[in-house]
């Protein structure tokens, strides 16, 4: 049987070329995503900032939403949003959150059920109070602090301080530009989204360590390699790998996209977004060429434009794995052969 | 590539012992009963899942502060009388009492009795040093008496212990199945009751104090003066009836009787007007103290109060010696009951406040799980047939590992007795697709190895050993994302990590030992020339 390749083998593609474009594309992009998130927001849920959000079906078929919005609206209860919800029969009420403490939330739930009387079935009723939403919003941004916090020192740990610095550099854009995304689109902000700004994070830094390690090996093999070269080709010999994650990765998010309802739609729409077209886009433009700008570089940096392979080479390069971990990996294959005549014997 | 038979062995075992821990939840609940307890462990279907009521509640600590400085400054009146010193003032401000004794005033016998009042902490164990009150004197004669900070912590923390036990016995009355009542925090407790489409009548259960007094009212005092501001020092100024019916009424402060006292509370009804009412009865001290007061008030009204609401005033006809009674005052059937209810559970230390409401009819729950199983199911398929064309019979292995991996999943949810909710499964579905780029992460590096001309057997060995290196670290990075949204999440969200972290554990489990024992097996068994990927 024919095997499947997307990418071809031994891709030989410029990719530092881009980095003229890729950086100040992405610097651009940045700046409008925060400029967005600052003069329109997000579409902050009730998860943030308090009110009450109320799912009903209606048992008598179609709902006429102009004539539910005026009833509503006239119960005095502030800012109240009707929008439809999966099906026509199906409609999601939003309600601000009422002035008047913890009390006053519960009795705005009690007038909607009162308004629209006994024809829906109550399918899902949300009410979050003044201080837990503060809460949740003050834990919420705690945690997205403290992952990159401990994702940066990890990476400090594992590779080199550049490495950890480009990866987050990298990373950080991509939440950035998922903000701004979520903001331009006004999907709905809730804890969820959290999770899916987390998720991102987690992938798209999978993704960059990916490639890290390659990088790591050939600065660790090429010592004279040019910087551009070595960058270049790391990102080429795990381009197919990257593609092909990538592809299952979007088929499993297509499916929760397509068939999961609309209940993890927020989630699923953000993380298509940040892991699937941000994340890839990251790893290979930004936080690999970031690396030279950081300060990574091998001796031969002038672009003597030595060939690959040169292995004889005896100069160390600047960033070099003197870790145990590191040490330990070159150790491993030294294992191996004692057991191929095991295994042969047999 | 090389497996000694023991190796090979444990790993098997290991996979299919966890995996076996997911076999209850294919049995239905009766089944699941006959077993050894250790086997009836499993997944909890998550409230959203499910249908269910979520009702995060707060104790009202601002009340049980004032209520134990009220009580201190009632302490403070009474050991003073007892001693016979004389006080001009005595105010309860803040957290602190404030006494100033009359001058002329033994202060060094005052004091004494004083620090009498303020206890270690901690019981005799765990003694920490602190006292429960700090006493200054403030010169001439004035004293000041303040509850420590770990005092009141103290307090609330035995307020909300004593809440979450009348909480418990409150909602078991209402008969759901499986309620889940746990603090949370210092001052907050989570009630999760699965199965309950309308939480009214829960909240109206929990939004009582429920604190009952039998006081007498005051038939001498004019209600209209009162209304006017001119209330009796030893009166309050109650309300009774709902509506148009609302009337004041004047009722002593001095509790004849407390709830403390009953014994039981059960709805019935009247023998003459079919009325719905409560009955109740006293223990025997409360007994004593009612048929006492009854006797002497013959012919006086009495109130009924809860949470200073008038329930009902009757005319006290004859003594009631027996210790019991009845309670009637306009109840529905329904409202009776509640009422039993809440007499029987006892009364609240501090009201309690709802802050968090989150309530999924059945019916959404079941269209949840048939979204989330069709999205699964299409997304394993895209993903098995994907990695098949990709990567032919190294795809067989990639899915059969990234299958046991998934039951791997639900075997250690259900040892956790975790719950899964809608982004737990969200959670998984994830993994799926860290799973397979780990597999991924092998075969590239095994094609790069076999194209660099390597010998079947090298091309594994290397491949494996490298491919493995980049596997932990780009793990280890979206386990720190998972672990952080763990411990800082709350609710669905918190599922959503559980899945992913232990989707991460298993993930590497399964790239170290069972992906490279198949290649192993494979290579030994078939001898290739090549290897075909």
């Amino acid at each position: 049987m024919r095997l499947l390749r997307i990418v071809p083998d031994d891709t030989k593609f410029d990719f530092m070329r881009f980095r003229r474009i890729s950086f100040p594309l992405s610097a651009i992009l940045s700046i409008c995503a925060i400029v967005f998130y600052f003069t329109h927001g997000l579409n902050l849920s009730i998860d943030f900032v308090g009110g009450t959000l109320i799912e009903v079906q209606s048992k008598a078929g179609p709902v006429d939403l102009g004539a539910t919005r005026t009833k509503l609206n006239g119960l005095e209860l502030g800012d109240v949003q009707l929008q439809q919800f999966g099906s026509p029969t199906d409609i999601l009420i939003r309600v601000a959150q009422q002035p008047g403490g913890e009390a006053a939330q519960q009795q705005a739930v009690a007038k909607i059920r009162d308004a629209l009387g006994g024809n829906y079935d109550y399918r899902r009723v949300e009410v979050v109070g003044p201080r837990v939403s503060s809460e949740l919003l003050a834990m919420s941004t705690l945690g997205l602090v403290m992952a990159i916090i401990g994702i940066l020192i990890y990476l400090w740990f594992r590779f080199e301080w550049q490495f950890a610095l480009g990866a987050m550099i990298a990373n950080v854009h991509d939440l950035v530009l998922t903000v701004g995304f979520l903001s331009v689109m006004q999907i709905d902000f809730d804890l969820s989204s959290i999770a899916a700004l987390l998720t991102i994070l987690g992938y798209s830094l999978n993704d960059t360590v990916v490639i890290y390690d390659r990088i790591r090996e050939m600065l660790r093999r090429y010592k004279k390699m040019p910087m551009d070269e070595l960058l270049n080709h790391s990102i080429n010999s795990t381009l197919s790998r990257s593609v092909i994650t990538h592809v299952t990765v979007t088929l499993a998010l297509l499916s929760l996209l397509l068939f999961g309802g609309p209940a993890i739609h927020t989630f699923t729409a953000a993380m298509t977004f940040g892991a699937v077209l941000v994340g890839a886009y990251t790893s290979i433009f930004i936080a690999a060429p970031m690396l030279i700008y950081l300060g990574v570089h091998t001796s031969g940096m002038a672009g003597s434009g030595r060939s690959f392979g040169d292995e004889s080479e005896t100069e160390r390069a600047t960033v070099t794995a003197d870790s145990p971990i590191a040490a330990e990996i070159e150790a491993k294959p030294k294992t191996a052969p004692k057991a191929k005549p095991k295994s042969r014997s047999r | 590539m090389y497996f000694s038979p023991w190796k090979a062995v444990a790993i098997l075992l290991t996979a299919f012992l966890v995996c076996g821990f997911a076999i209850p939840n294919f049995f239905p609940d009766s089944v699941v009963e006959s077993w050894p307890k250790w086997a009836q462990r499993h997944i909890v279907l998550g409230l959203d899942l499910q249908g269910g009521s979520h009702i995060l509640l707060e104790v009202d600590s601002n009340a049980v502060r004032k209520e134990k400085v009220e009580a201190l400054r009632d302490d403070v009146r009474r050991v003073l009388r007892d001693a016979r010193i004389g006080y001009t003032g005595l105010v309860a401000r803040g957290d602190t009492v404030e006494v100033r004794l009359r001058e002329g005033s033994d202060t060094t016998q005052a004091l004494a009795k004083l620090r009498e009042l303020s206890q270690p902490l901690g019981g005799i164990l765990g003694g920490s040093g602190q006292r429960s009150i700090d006493i200054v004197d403030s010169g001439n004669g004035l004293y000041r008496l303040t509850v420590t900070q770990a005092a009141m912590t103290e307090r609330i923390r035995q307020s909300v212990e004593q809440s979450i036990q009348i909480i418990e016995r409150r909602v078991n009355e209402l008969g759901t199945v499986e309620p889940s009542i746990q603090r949370q925090g210092i001052d907050r407790v989570l009630v999760q009751v699965p199965g309950l489409q309308d939480p009214q009548r829960l909240k109206e259960l929990l939004g009582k104090t429920a604190k009952m007094t039998f006081r007498l009212v005051d038939v001498t005092n004019s209600i209209p003066d009162a209304l006017q501001g001119r209330v009796p020092p030893d009166d309050e100024l109650l309300y009774e009836g709902k509506g148009e019916r609302r009337s004041p009424i004047l009722v002593e402060k001095r509790v004849m009787v407390s709830g403390e006292d009953l014994t039981d509370a059960q709805p019935s009804f009247d023998q003459r007007t079919s009325e719905p009412v409560v009955t109740f009865r006293f223990n025997t001290s409360g007994a004593r103290k009612f048929a006492q007061v009854t006797q002497e008030n013959v012919n006086r009204p009495f109130a009924i109060v809860l949470d200073n609401e008038v329930i009902s005033a009757p005319v006290i006809r004859e003594p009631i010696i027996g210790g019991s009674g009845q309670i009637s005052g306009n109840f529905t059937v329904e409202s009776a009951n509640d009422l039993a209810i809440l007499l029987r559970a006892g009364a609240l230390p501090a009201p309690l406040t709802v802050v968090e409401e989150r309530t999924v009819g059945p019916g959404l729950g079941q269209d949840s799980i048939a979204k989330g199983k069709t999205a699964s199911y299409v997304g394993a398929a895209l993903v098995i047939g994907f990695m098949l064309a990709t990567y032919g019979l190294f795809g067989i292995f990639a899915n059969v590992a990234v299958a046991i991996n998934v039951a791997m999943i639900f075997g250690i949810l259900s040892l956790l007795n975790a719950t899964l909710t809608l982004p737990g499964i969200a959670g998984i579905v994830l993994t799926v697709g860290m799973a397979v780029d780990s597999n991924v992460l092998i075969y590239e590096r095994l094609r790069e190895e076999v194209r660099a001309g390597r010998s079947p057997i090298s091309a594994l060995d290397a491949g494996f050993t490298r491919a493995l290196a980049t596997i932990i670290d780009s793990n280890i990075t979206t386990f720190i994302a998972a672990a952080v949204l763990f411990f800082v999440g709350t609710g669905p969200v918190r599922g959503f990590a559980l899945t992913l972290g232990i989707g991460i554990i298993t993930t590497v489990f399964t790239a170290f030992t069972l992906t490279r024992l198949m290649a192993a097996v494979w290579y030994r068994t078939m001898r290739p020339k090549t290897i075909p990927i």
